[in-house]
């Protein structure tokens, strides 16, 4: 799919150098939270609440008098984990339905087609608080509420892929030898369709951590004392005035992994030449 | 001084250089063929003369264009504009994807004579539908009202001719003007723009690789290979005695009546690559006729004892 | 158009049907009894049973979703359970501020947007495309509701220029459009870039050149028109993204709107008030999408072709 010396020219340049390594510094925060954060996330201490940021509490404390900094790392775990997680269920999902929609066709992709279609219009997060309404709040809801969410995208886009590989030759040549359907779709059409909807999945990966921290925000998301971008910054919100880096901070971290995982996707579409493939879906 | 002369033209895009000296001259009311395979330089060469370069990042680097004694290498941008459509119109490739899809046709004709000959609507509407039934459009008014896609190809390419009429231009340049049509359609529309042509003592330059079309239509013709120009003469020398060996091998290509089906034959070998042109004469690696000074050099274009050529064929022999 | 009109409702009736449908079911997936989602809290047993015979909750599932459908066809939504008001007036109290605050929002993200994206695909490669591209960038990826704090923060508590929360006032909408506003200009801006450079490619424009026409007026009067087609089909089709926006932001700005009302719904389990602001949004995201069509239509001859 990508080889070594593709992989080497997206690290050459400034953007997917770059970009790659904030990602790698904000993984390697989450998955090593404990050895990097200063403190535990959940040690309370009113004394210290809503302290300036300083030497000993980088980006200051918050209405608790816990340590920002180190909330935010592993608030990191928290958002990374639903957001790839729920990304990867949606894929998967997706992939299976948009190819055997695609490649079977008839009744089977007229349902899959209407179901995608209709879930198109609606933005994710409506879609995601009609579920959460169903299944209440969590952080468990949220991940299925965001899986399901992006469904739509990732069965379309892999049902285009599978439409306009099915009638190239080679294929068709295989399906005269004899070769059963499971064996086409897993060993032809699957794997020339995976890049673009690998690649489409890492896009939506940094739009699912917004919509993570969005449900957050809501107190719909990650439940106290579990750290988390977005519910940070809504227990935030009441000390705007005496205390703003409770709500600056966290959405500095959405920001920054966010903008790193669309610059590395850019430069990933970029290196492969995938733009068209990933157009009008 | 002709009407357009082009000199030692060369054209530059990017680093490669896919035309490389090309000179021709269409005089007042003439007829002229410029022909070759596709890679020739054929349609680079007339969006030289219409000044459309720039849209596809090109540059010419050397060389002389006037129309009409104006300095089209000098002219400002604006100018350049100001001749487009009014002096010198464009005859499309591909009439398919040459008009606007969301624009009624009448609006587009009527906007060359808007635009050019400061019509109002009424008289721009008239002479619109006056000029597409000169190109026998049935039932003009109605096609005027329609979008291009309600359209078969044969009548959006009358409609591009209309066009290039509307605001009574002196030089018309049509590049390859039917090659997307139909076999049948393609004579008749050849036709109806040469009468046009000829009623109106335009100049016209022929951009076609059907050498049928050159003898259908042509009064003089520029043959191009690979960026240079490899023989021009009068219609009748091309086709009774050509000079250059590719020339040769064009002419013996045009299917003729009576021939078995089957037996038609296309030049050995393919057109270069403007990424790798061949050294000497560019058209030596296909040369029935090759001579080891053919790689060596590069023939110039010189008066043959029929017409203009660049091939050493003559030149060597001459001297033995 | 009229007929391309109502064969566009006609194809939102099953789209309207399966949504009312996963709504009704809310308060039947939800974890207990239906009844006590629906009930007000410290009803007695008799204002119970009325409430059951009232949605004929002793009946099978599918009469009670018809008398439901009925019910909210006839615009009776139930009551709130928290804050004990029917919730059709509860909808008519928020609903105009939604509106307003969407409505100004998309006519922003839409102006702006083009004129941003065309002046970048015009002067494409200028210090003018590199500012546009920035701005598209982070309206892509910065969060709504943090870009609407940190306005808060800078407009309204450090400079003091406007409210910082609430609805009283025309300048309490200035930060929530503009918030709202920067995602929606960010995804306008990027299709009306790529879309005039792809069209400006096209054999068409190619000869306008040849015609004569001035440079400007074929970007203004034909690059740009033909833009607007892909446009308007993102605009149709995200249009429920932008008013999804507003749903954020009236919580983030402490605005009344269906979007606050929903998320306060959700936390207080409040659920005929929720499935009351999810039809209504669901509704609104439908006929954002059918005005896209309209307007594509309108402008497209064989758009209108293709569906007649």
């Amino acid at each position: 799919m990508v080889s070594a010396a593709t992989l080497r020219n997206i690290l050459l340049t400034p953007r997917g150098g770059l970009s790659a390594l904030v990602l790698a510094t904000v993984i390697a925060a989450a998955v090593f939270a404990p050895f990097v954060a200063p403190y535990a996330y959940d040690i309370q201490s009113l004394r210290n609440a809503n302290l300036d940021p300083s030497w000993s509490n980088w980006m200051g404390t918050d209405e608790f008098g816990r340590d920002l900094f180190s909330r935010i790392i592993y608030g990191a775990r928290t958002s990374l984990t639903v957001a790839i997680t729920a990304i990867s269920i949606s894929v998967a999902v997706g992939m299976s339905l948009g190819a055997a929609a695609g490649y079977f066709g008839g009744a089977f992709d007229k349902a899959v087609t209407a179901v995608v279609d209709l879930t198109w219009s609606f933005p994710e997060i409506l879609i995601a608080l009609m579920l959460i309404a169903i299944i209440g709040p969590g952080l468990n809801s949220t991940m299925i509420a965001i899986a399901i969410a992006y469904l739509a995208q990732f069965t379309r886009l892999t049902r285009a892929q599978i439409m306009s590989l099915k009638n190239e030759t080679y294929v068709e040549a295989t399906a005269n030898l004899g070769a059963g359907h499971a064996h086409i779709i897993f060993r032809h059409l699957l794997p020339n369709a995976l890049t673009p909807v690998i690649v489409a999945g890492m896009l939506a990966t940094g739009d699912a951590i917004i919509l993570e921290a969005t449900l957050g925000f809501f107190g719909l998301g990650a439940q106290p004392p579990t750290p988390s971008w977005g519910a940070m910054m809504s227990s935030g919100t009441a000390q705007i005035f005496i205390a703003p880096w409770i709500i600056i901070f966290p959405g500095l971290a959405i920001a920054v992994t966010v903008i790193a995982i669309n610059l590395f996707g850019d430069a990933v579409i970029e290196a492969l030449d995938i733009r068209n493939r990933l157009r009008d879906v | 001084m002709a009407f357009l002369s082009v000199r030692g033209l060369v054209v530059g895009i990017g680093r490669l250089t896919p035309l490389d000296g090309i000179s021709f001259e269409i005089g007042k009311g003439e007829i002229v063929g410029v022909v070759g395979e596709s890679g020739s330089g054929k349609s680079l060469t007339a969006m030289s003369v219409m000044g459309l370069l720039p849209l596809i990042g090109g540059k010419v680097k050397a060389g002389a264009m006037t129309f009409d004694g104006i300095d089209l290498l000098t002219l400002p941008p604006a100018g350049y504009r100001a001749l487009r459509g009014k002096r010198m119109a464009l005859i499309s490739q591909n009439p398919m994807t040459s008009l606007d899809p969301i624009i009624r046709i009448g609006a587009q004709i009527d906007q060359m004579s808007r635009l050019h000959l400061g019509f109002e609507a009424e008289a721009a509407k008239a002479r619109s539908i006056d000029l597409m039934e000169q190109l026998r459009i049935p039932d003009a008014a109605t096609i005027y009202g329609s979008y291009p896609h309600q359209l078969s190809g044969g009548m959006k390419q009358r409609i591009v001719i209309a066009m290039a009429l509307a605001a009574d231009p002196d030089l018309i340049i049509a590049d390859e003007p039917t090659t997307a049509l139909d076999v049948t359609i393609q004579a008749q529309i050849i036709q109806i723009m040469v009468e046009l042509v000829r009623e109106r003592g335009l100049s016209l330059m022929l951009v076609t690789h059907d050498m049928g079309v050159v003898a259908q239509a042509c009064d003089r013709v520029v043959v191009l290979y690979a960026g240079r120009v490899a023989e021009s003469n009068g219609a009748g020398g091309i086709f009774e005695a050509p000079s250059h060996p590719y020339t040769r091998e064009l002419v013996r290509c045009i299917p003729r009546e009576g021939q078995p089906p089957g037996s038609l034959k296309g030049i050995p070998g393919a057109v270069p690559s403007v990424m790798d042109y061949p050294s000497g004469c560019r058209f030596h690696p296909r040369c029935p006729e090759a001579m080891p000074i053919c790689e060596a050099s590069v023939p110039a274009l010189e008066r043959k004892t029929t017409g203009l050529a660049a091939c050493h064929l003559e030149t060597v022999h001459a001297h033995v | 158009m009229l007929v391309f009109l109502i064969k566009r409702l006609v194809l939102l009736i099953p789209v309207f049907v399966v949504v009312s449908v996963i709504i009704f079911m809310i308060i039947h997936l939800v974890p207990g009894d239906p009844i006590d989602n629906i009930v007000q809290i410290g009803s007695s047993p008799e204002q119970k049973a009325e409430l059951v015979a009232k949605y004929g909750l002793d009946r099978p599932l599918l009469v009670q979703y018809a008398i439901w459908f009925g019910k909210t066809l006839g615009g009776d939504l139930g009551e709130a359970i928290i804050l004990r008001q029917p919730v059709s007036a509860l909808i008519a109290q928020n609903l105009p501020h939604s509106l307003i605050l969407g409505s100004l929002a998309l006519a922003f993200s839409t102006i702006v947007g083009i004129a941003a994206g065309a002046l970048a695909a015009i002067f494409k490669d200028s210090w003018i495309d590199r500012t546009v591209m920035t701005v598209i960038l982070l309206g892509s990826t910065v969060p709504s509701f943090w870009l609407g704090l940190l306005m808060i923060l800078l407009f309204a508590v450090q400079l003091g220029w406007f409210p910082v929360s609430g609805a009283r006032t025309w300048s309490a909408l200035a930060l929530p459009v503009l918030t709202i506003g920067l995602g929606g200009v960010a995804l306008v801006a990027r299709v009306t870039r790529v879309a005039m450079m792809d069209i400006a490619r096209r054999d068409f424009v190619m000869m306008l050149h040849a015609k004569g026409v001035p440079g400007w007026r074929i970007q203004l009067q034909h690059v740009l028109r033909h833009a607007m087609l892909p446009v308007v089909t993102i605009l149709s089709l995200r249009i429920g993204w932008i008013l999804g926006g507003a749903v954020t932001i009236e919580y983030v700005f402490a605005r009344p709107g269906l979007g606050s009302l929903l998320i306060t719904s959700l936390n207080q389990r409040d659920y005929p008030v929720v499935q009351g602001c999810l039809l209504m949004l669901a509704i609104a995201v439908m006929l954002g999408t059918l005005l896209g069509d309209l307007v594509q239509a309108a402008m497209d001859p064989r758009v209108r072709e293709r569906s007649t």
